[in-house]
């Protein structure tokens, strides 16, 4: 649904985004990661047709974004970043003009806007002014406007940005669900969002492109990934840590010990090994598991400049 | 096309909704009115004219609509930058003109509405004597003429800042240069030092000059022109800016 080859955008002598190019198809949830600054906005300005590329190419089901503005827009569905919206308005009258402009006549509107009131659950503050809501109550507003002409592709913006645990966590439901039919890009730097509603991820940084991936690939790129952590007593902890040296690169993490697999690709043996050294050397494991990996680390290590790169 | 006309209207309307559900439009009618009464009949000198015109009237209106207007437009696209709905309206399947027109004609009905107001003065002179009417149809049409040339002024400084002051501020200079280009104190120090051809030149930018056609009940090609062509100019102008704002 979406494609994006090569695009950059330049501000001046800044290059924003430098080069990216990915795409998304129906039925996909991208997350799109990086530091602020990264360049995440600019693309999605640029794939909502509010920015225009330096170069490159945007194209949103087969229409061209530069080329064929208003058949690409009526496509997308477009949250922006801080979720603006009209403060003197009421959430009906707001979500009406929105219909409007999607060219929903009269009952087609009145429907429109009553199925995104229910989704969003907004029915209790339908007739209060916008600049009256609070932050939770706002966003689900500009969200519901995005969702009005039920697009087949959307383009979120920090969706779940200024909003409460709860809130997040129904953010993240209704992302994940609307995934299944549509296809939907959305950014955060809350890494968890990723795990929770993403089925690729994309992190970029300095506008480029710097890890693609299944949240489970960009897991298995942390230097934790496939160490083995376990908690055991029964024998002097000097000698548990000298006797797992044996499987492999000891840590001390919070009183636990870590074991790091010498071949990345082993940590299934890893794991047996180390059971099988705490049954012969008679250790009792309090707690033992398989590490994944931590999206923070690898978001860490590939985004920091390489002067703080431990 | 009749999509087209009908998005410009959903925007103009949620322009002009956004007057009525705040004081704005109440106070502005409310002052609009007082500082048109005064000036016509207690400045103005109306009876004491002892003429049956409303040229104390309208002689008045390039310089009312000189800080009204700027009032009116200020926050047409500076508050739209500054709450960030700029992305949002300019994300829809619309293109820029038709928000651009939209909201334009948003304001320039609501200033129309505000002169319709007037009818009072408009009653008064009949009663009192027996102006030429057609005379005073064209003083309408020539003063919603320069509240337009003022208020597509107005657009384009609106566009340019995200703080309506400033807006403002810029507004109101813009449109005094195009008042002063013709104020005859202005072209008589003028005349001393530059020549007749330049002196000219400068007062054909003037609104006073086009306007005066107007109160005289002429409704002129060129005068009408005039202020199509500063209303054109200026809206494109503001699409330019815009423009130039996206593409960073």
């Amino acid at each position: 649904m979406i494609r994006i080859e090569n695009l950059v955008k330049t501000f001046g002598a800044k290059r924003a985004v430098d080069g990216i190019s990915f795409s998304v198809e129906r039925g996909e949830v991208l997350g799109f990661l990086g530091p602020n600054g990264a360049g995440k906005s600019t693309t999605m300005r640029m794939v909502t047709g509010f920015y225009p590329p330096t170069s490159g190419r945007v194209s949103v089901g087969g229409h061209d974004v530069a080329e064929a503005p208003l058949e690409a827009k009526r496509l997308i569905g477009y949250l922006p970043e801080n979720a603006p919206s009209y403060p003197d308005m009421t959430v009906g009258a707001f979500l009406g003009f929105a219909a409007a402009m999607r060219g929903l006549r009269r009952e087609a509107r009145a429907k429109a806007v009553a199925r995104v009131v229910q989704r969003c659950s907004l029915g209790s503050v339908l007739h209060q002014p916008i600049e009256t809501l609070s932050k939770g109550y706002r966003h689900r507003t500009c969200l519901a406007q995005a969702l009005i002409h039920d697009p087949e592709v959307l383009v979120l913006d920090e969706p779940t940005d200024g909003l409460d645990p709860n809130q997040k966590h129904e953010a993240r439901n209704l992302i994940r669900e609307l995934g299944r039919t549509k296809a939907v890009i959305f950014s955060t730097h809350i890494l968890e969002e990723v795990d929770a509603a993403c089925t690729r991820a994309i992190i970029i940084d300095r506008g480029r492109i710097v890890a693609n991936g299944t949240p489970q690939e960009l897991k298995r790129m942390s230097e934790v990934a496939g160490a083995v952590t376990l908690q055991a007593h029964g024998a002097d902890p000097g000698r548990i840590e000298q006797r797992l040296a044996t499987l492999g690169r000891v840590d001390k993490v919070d009183g636990a010990f870590r074991v790091y697999p010498k071949d990345r690709g082993a940590s299934a043996v890893l794991t047996r090994d180390v059971v099988e050294l705490a049954a012969r050397e008679g250790w009792q494991l309090d707690a033992l598991h398989t590490e994944e990996g931590q999206l923070d680390e690898v978001f860490r290590r590939i985004t920091l400049p390489d002067t703080v790169r431990r | 096309m009749r999509s087209a006309w009908s998005h410009v209207w959903t925007i103009a309307r949620r322009e002009l909704g956004g007057y009525f559900s705040s004081p704005v439009a109440y106070v502005f009618l409310v002052i609009f009115l007082l500082l048109t009464g005064f000036f016509t009949f207690t400045a103005g000198n109306f009876f004491e004219r002892g003429e049956a015109s409303l040229a104390a009237f309208f002689g008045w209106h390039p310089w009312l609509y000189l800080v009204l207007v700027p009032a009116i437009g200020m926050r047409l696209w500076s508050e739209e930058r500054r709450a960030g709905t700029m992305e949002l309206l300019l994300t829809l399947p619309i293109t820029p003109w038709q928000a651009i027109l939209g909201k334009f004609l948003a304001s320039w009905l609501f200033l129309a509405l505000a002169l319709a107001l007037t009818f009072p003065v408009v009653v008064t002179v009949n009663v009192l004597g027996d102006p030429d009417n057609g005379a005073i149809v064209a003083g309408y049409l020539g003063s919603l003429l320069l509240a337009g040339a003022y208020l597509a002024v107005t657009c384009m400084t609106s566009a340019m800042t995200r703080n309506q002051v400033v807006a403002f501020i810029l507004a109101v200079v813009a449109c005094l240069f195009l008042i002063l280009a013709g104020f005859s104190p202005v072209t008589d120090l003028l005349v001393r030092w530059a020549s007749p051809a330049l002196v000219d030149t400068v007062a054909a930018f003037s609104v006073i000059t086009h306007f005066d056609g107007f109160q005289k009940g002429v409704i002129d090609t060129r005068n009408l022109c005039f202020f199509l062509s500063v209303m054109g100019f200026a809206l494109f102008a503001t699409g330019v800016i815009i423009r130039g704002l996206r593409a960073g």
